[in-house]
């Protein structure tokens, strides 16, 4: 691995390329109404025909002022709040918020709940990864994966459905465990998703891996080194995929992902076609995970002992877990009353959000679609 | 009037097209015809191409509006019609207005030389071949022009792709074309022809169809146009023109209702188009499966009775759709319009059935079943396929399918004058 503290100097992103001898340069707005910038991203392009020169990203569209809500919410009720930043991924930022309330306030989740999250983020993970990859394929213009990946993900939303009421903006875990217990037939029904969501990965992959069109338009598109992926602080499939195999699962465990084994899949090349080859292996890990998971489910309580008025002493805590996207992150300092008095997230898609521009000079017009469609954003999150 | 009946009558007999024959009256009956009929598959290719993407799609497509969707096209058109007429401030409004019609114009005109049969086009020009390549490929001055006059970054962008792609694909195109007309003339007197009617009946003669003369090159030269056609008319995986997560919809963007429309009905009837030439190059055009080896009465028999079958077997399956239909008072309308589609569908089976008629018909049938064959293909490529990116599509172009042309052509020529002037000397 290369020094982390690469500096960002090299990059030069102030100054743009300039066109080919006199040509005009072609302002063109792509967003915030536009069907492939996954939302209401805008993207400033300067283009020199069908080159891209240089783009500007324009976010805030979809800012709803989440962490400033934090500051007005207690402990608990701000929970729900974080399902909504990233919401394919909900489950995911509910783990985040929880465990760092948890460290914040000294408990720890009983084991059975932390197995119970550990499944339902994996879970998770592969409905993000889905989203993603249907998105993504119908972004170079393969329209009929979406319609594969998100009937299987339906599977998904439906054991979360019968697990806690909601599909997509869970609220599935509480601060010291789990609200609910798992209903009856769960781990059937899970593995039953395991054995039939196995073979569809391969089908996913026999539509795309091998497809000439496919590596045609995502071989050495929007390619980006490991040291520029550290120097911007890129986490996540896209960094590692570049060749660095960090993975905070494994890099700083939490939960009880120490127990489990797995293996972190990365690419060499950085490009978009390894991006894509690192979150269908991750898919796999992730069916892996679960699988260990579910086998061995101990019994006991779902829930530790917290107080029903937290007031955690004052201090701050910063914790981090590897979301679907990359690094999500909560810092949160506490005064020692019952609500937070900063609560500051770090989201995996805006800070990978920056690489954009970097990823995208020199290429063409349809990779910056690739390339949006790579990095795996949402806009929730980005604006939060 | 007796000296009007007289000129009708007089074409009756023909062998030859109307336009041909010189009758004007029948060339106006046929033009309408092949107006409706174009009109008809149009919008039989939409709800089709909705319903099959669909299905590959693991979804059901349109299912409300009449029975299995079978009415959305007309809602869909209705729709567009009453649409508001928009037109961009600060767009060049003549442009922008000729614009789509340039495209429908261009796309339509193609048909008159389409050989449906021997005596089944409108008519037969001796370069009939060259007419309909020349006629299709104007249609992509009515995309430059929707793109320019539109005033907007999107449609321009969209404009230029499809400009530079539809023109770097004709130069494979025609170089396919060539070699399926040199094969033309390998006869007797050694003349060949550019006549769509005369491609056919060389393939007649020479009793095999010319995808599969000199194999592989016939094949080879007919999967050069293959990939060609798809890139000419703007279809998936080359539809960079109108890719919809690049540039919302190319260089229609700023086009919404009938005009749309009318780009709509030209993409479509220019896909027919191109089908019907690579089906008169290659696929025998009109005639039926082997029509020098199994020939005589009988066999002409069987064959004939082809259409008539084909459309009792849909009556059928609307027929058996109909019994599956939920017995719901909530589906009683739709099991009815599927009864009589079904209904409708069996008496033109049993119509095409008379004798008379169904001797008119088998070409005509043959020709659309071959078509259809390609209008599949279409559909499925979009579902398969992902989009091709410019440059590449370039590289495609002039890199990949101009030297396989030069060659197949060169190829067949050697070939032919080898076999002209040894084998057969």
């Amino acid at each position: 691995m290369t020094d982390p503290h690469t500096s960002l100097s090299h990059l030069d992103l102030e100054a743009p390329e300039k066109p080919f001898l006199d040509a005009n340069e072609l302002v063109i707005n792509m967003g915030p109404q536009h069907p492939a910038t996954h939302g209401v991203l805008r993207v400033i392009l300067r283009l020199d025909g069908e080159k891209v020169l240089g783009l500007e990203c324009v976010i805030g569209y979809l800012h709803r002022g989440v962490e400033k809500i934090g500051e007005h919410r207690t402990y608990t009720m701000f929970n729900p709040y974080v399902d909504r930043m990233d919401y394919v991924a909900a489950v995911s930022n509910g783990l985040g918020y929880c465990e760092t309330v948890e460290k914040l306030l000294n408990v720890e989740a009983p084991p059975r709940a932390q197995h119970v999250r550990v499944i339902l983020t994996e879970l998770n993970r592969i409905a993000s990864h889905q989203l993603w990859l249907g998105t993504h394929a119908l972004d170079i213009g393969a329209i009929t994966p979406l319609f594969y990946t998100f009937r299987d993900r339906e599977e998904i939303l439906k054991i979360y459905e019968k697990y806690c009421g909601a599909r997509l903006t869970t609220h599935a875990f509480r601060i010291g465990g789990l609200q609910y217990e798992t209903y009856t037939g769960f781990e059937k029904e899970v593995k039953n998703f395991l054995n039939f969501f196995r073979p569809k990965i391969d089908e996913y992959e026999e539509l795309l891996t091998t497809n000439r069109i496919w590596v045609e338009r995502t071989k050495n598109v929007g390619t980006i080194s490991a040291p520029d992926c550290i120097a911007l602080g890129v986490t996540g499939p896209v960094l590692r995929a570049s060749g660095v195999k960090w993975d905070l699962r494994k890099a700083q465990p939490y939960a009880n992902y120490k127990n489990f084994e797995f293996d972190i899949p990365i690419g060499e090349n950085g490009d978009t076609y390894d991006r894509y080859l690192v979150r269908m292996a991750e898919m796999r890990q992730s069916v892996r995970i679960i699988e260990q998971a579910v086998d061995a489910l101990p019994e006991g309580p779902i829930m530790a002992k917290v107080p029903k008025v937290m007031k955690p002493a004052a201090g701050e805590v910063y914790h981090s877990i590897e979301a679907p996207k990359g690094e999500l992150g909560y810092f949160i300092v506490s005064d020692g009353s019952t609500q937070p008095y900063r609560v500051r997230v770090r989201p995996p898609s805006f800070v990978n959000l920056q690489a954009l521009d970097l990823m995208c000079r020199g290429q063409l017009v349809a990779d910056v679609i690739a390339v949006i469609g790579t990095l795996d954003i949402v806009l929730g999150e980005v604006d939060r | 009037m007796g000296q009007i009946i007289q000129y009708i009558e007089s074409y009756l007999g023909s062998n030859q097209t109307p336009g041909a024959a010189g009758n004007m009256f029948w060339v106006l009956v046929y033009i309408m015809l092949v107006f409706a009929g174009l009109s008809v598959a149009v919008i039989a290719m939409n709800w089709l191409e909705r319903k099959i993407l669909a299905h590959m799609q693991v979804r059901l497509g349109p299912m409300r509006v009449g029975p299995h969707g079978l009415m959305q096209p007309i809602a869909d058109a209705i729709k567009l019609l009453l649409k508001e007429d928009i037109m961009p401030a600060e767009a060049d409004g003549l442009i922008f207005w000729v614009a789509p019609f340039v495209v429908v114009l261009a796309a339509f005109t193609t048909f008159v030389v389409v050989p449906f049969g021997p005596t089944h086009a409108i008519t037969d020009m001796n370069i009939g071949i060259l007419f309909m390549l020349g006629v299709s490929s104007l249609s992509v001055l009515g995309i430059v022009m929707a793109g320019w006059a539109s005033n907007s970054h999107y449609p321009l962008i969209g404009a230029l792709r499809s400009s530079a792609q539809m023109v770097s694909y004709e130069v494979a195109m025609g170089l396919a074309v060539v070699s399926a007309v040199l094969m033309t003339s390998l006869n007797a007197e050694g003349t060949g022809t550019l006549s769509m009617i005369g491609i056919v009946k060389a393939q007649f003669d020479q009793g095999e169809w010319f995808i599969f003369k000199f194999f592989p090159l016939g094949l080879v030269a007919f999967f050069i146009f293959a990939v060609a056609m798809v890139a000419e008319t703007n279809r998936a995986p080359f539809d960079l023109a109108e890719a919809e997560s690049e540039l919302t919809a190319g260089f229609h963007t700023e086009y919404s209702g009938f005009r749309w429309s009318l780009f709509f009905l030209a993409e479509y009837s220019a896909m027919i188009a191109v089908s019907s030439i690579a089906v008169t190059l290659w696929l025998g055009g009109w005639l039926r499966p082997f029509p020098n080896l199994l020939s005589g009465s009988t066999w002409e028999l069987i064959f004939s009775l082809f259409p008539g079958v084909t459309s009792l077997f849909f009556a059928a399956m609307c027929f058996f759709n109909v019994v599956r239909m939920p017995k719901h008072p909530l589906f009683k309308i739709q099991t009815m319009g599927l009864a009589g589609f079904g209904v409708v569908l069996g008496l033109i089976g049993l119509v095409l059935l008379v004798p008379g008629i169904r001797d008119r018909v088998g070409d005509i049938f043959w020709f659309s079943a071959k078509v259809a064959g390609f209008m599949y293909l279409y559909i499925w490529y979009r579902g398969t396929f992902p989009r091709y990116r410019f440059d590449q599509l370039m590289r495609m172009g002039w890199k990949v399918l101009l030297p396989m042309g030069l060659g197949v052509l060169i190829l067949t020529a050697g070939i032919a004058l080898l076999q002209e002037k040894i084998w057969h000397p």
